[in-house]
């Protein structure tokens, strides 16, 4: 049985937006927390969840209409979904494929686990992490966050 | 190369280190020699948790520079408590002083401070993260005691939230130190710390028993287990009671062992260790005044004098640990 119609049927084509495919199975709301959409700003938002993949198994594809995402936020997506494609379409052609690639920082996108960082006082900078081999590092305590880095994400 | 703050033990280089030590024993051999090099320089002293030693440690180094001290205060009599961010202190506290040593209950905080700051920033202590002035009068007594090339040295007590071992461990890792860890599994030293060390190319073995490494050690670093740590107060006197020392325990030691502790000491070294000669804690402490003239000259100075003889004491603080 082929399921070619209904992933038709759940993510249709957009006309003019962002389509991120083959991220990692179930982070599809952590992408869209990372990039700040929560369905507010009006625009339309397609998510399909465990979608079967070749690749991975199941993946989840993210589509953006009107919304062309930043070489900048395409990088911070790979601390979610580092096999993710990420294509930008204007009049349902795919005009620029991106590359997605690790940050050496992430600045202002996920808050410190360790309850006692300064970061997490009430201070007026940012949360900065070094990105390295398995995972990032606070720069202002030194604490490691290796799994689930989606459940610190200081995005609302 | 003049740096700007003192965040982390992470950030010393072995030249930046030998440069301090070798400016603090010069110091230490003659203190008259710097009476009025600092004579119009002020030093804040921001102690945000109470911290008698360090704090007259500093106190004293920048007085025999011949400057002086404007001092916080405890932060119940300050207006810090109100809920003023750190940031605007040490905004504020920067226009009263030519440097700052911060002392602060959060992880971090030193770094912080000296992202809004243009004087010298020396973390004195950081909740459980880093204590790099320690470290370097640590590094002093090990040096005269022991040497710091091809040292086997075990640090035991409470790693995990141990500042000064921490520190100690960093540094370190810029000669060729053996270092076992000892400590209950519960105050295993943390993965952020043990990440750096393993990057560093470190040697270094974890132990819950001291006697499997007691009798090839040149230096025994104790640090205290903190009651508090523990929900539980017998758990607490279970497992602190066996990482305590006394002079029957060093028996089974080199006869040249020696013993280090940051103070202040409970009940971890028992006081019958004082008298024997692997007690070296006591020294240990009087070194911080010489090492922290020798850091605050090569934080404070212009480059010319001072700052050249104290030499490259830190970096700008753009990397961690
Ligand atoms: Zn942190």
């Amino acid at each position: 049985m082929s399921d070619a119609p209904e992933r038709e049927l759940r993510i249709s084509k957009i006309r003019n937006g962002t389509v991120i495919d083959h991220i990692t199975g179930g982070q599809a709301l952590n992408v869209l927390a990372v990039l700040g959409i929560d369905g507010d700003e009006g625009v339309g938002v397609s998510i399909g969840m465990n979608v079967p993949s070749d690749k991975l198994g199941t993946k989840d594809v993210v589509k953006v209409e009107d919304r062309e995402l930043s070489q900048g936020e395409v990088d911070v997506l790979s601390l979610l979904a580092p096999e993710a494609t990420v294509n930008i379409v204007r009049e349902f052609e795919v005009v620029d494929k991106k590359r997605v690639e690790r940050p050496e920082h992430v600045v202002g996108l996920l808050t410190c686990p360790n309850h006692n960082c300064i970061t997490n006082a009430d201070e007026p900078v940012e949360s900065a992490f070094e990105v390295v081999d398995d995972g990032v590092r606070c720069e202002f305590c030194g604490e490691i966050v290796r799994e689930d880095i989606g459940d610190h994400l200081a995005v609302h | 190369m003049r740096h700007d703050h003192l965040l982390s033990a992470g950030q010393l280089t072995r030249e930046d280190i030998e440069a301090v030590l070798d400016r603090a024993a010069d110091l230490a051999a003659d203190p008259g020699a710097v009476s009025d090099r600092y004579a119009d320089t002020l030093l804040a002293l921001c102690f945000f948790e109470p911290s008698t030693r360090t704090k007259m440690s500093f106190d004293t180094a920048i007085q025999r520079l011949g400057g002086d001290t404007v001092d916080m205060g405890t932060v119940e009599s300050s207006s810090v408590k109100k809920g003023e961010s750190l940031a605007d202190t040490v905004r504020v506290i920067e226009g009263y002083a030519d440097g700052i040593v911060l002392r602060h209950p959060s992880e971090g905080a030193a770094k912080l401070a000296s992202q809004f700051v243009d004087v010298p920033v020396v973390n004195a202590g950081d909740g459980a993260g880093q204590h790099p002035s320690q470290t370097l009068l640590d590094l002093y007594t090990i040096r005269e005691r022991a040497g710091l090339d091809d040292l086997t040295i075990g640090i035991m007590g409470d790693l995990k939230y141990g500042r000064t071992v921490h520190s100690l461990a960093a540094a370190l890792t810029n000669f060729d130190a053996r270092m076992h860890f000892i400590s209950p599994e519960s105050l295993r030293l943390p993965r952020g710390v043990q990440f750096d060390l393993h990057d560093a190319g470190a040697r270094l073995r974890e132990h819950t028993d001291l006697d499997e490494v007691l009798g090839e050690l040149d230096v025994l670093y104790v640090t205290r287990i903190q009651r508090e740590r523990f929900p539980d107060e017998n758990e607490y006197q279970q497992i602190a009671g066996e990482y305590q020392i006394d002079a029957e325990t060093l028996e089974r030691a080199r006869d040249d062992l020696t013993v280090m502790h940051p103070l202040p000491r409970v009940d971890e070294i028992a006081p019958d260790v004082d008298a024997t000669e692997h007690a070296a804690y006591f020294a240990q402490a009087h070194n911080g005044v010489p090492v922290r003239m020798a850091l605050l000259d090569g934080l404070l100075g212009d480059g010319d004098d001072g700052g050249a003889g104290g030499g490259a004491a830190a970096t700008d603080g753009g990397e961690s640990r």
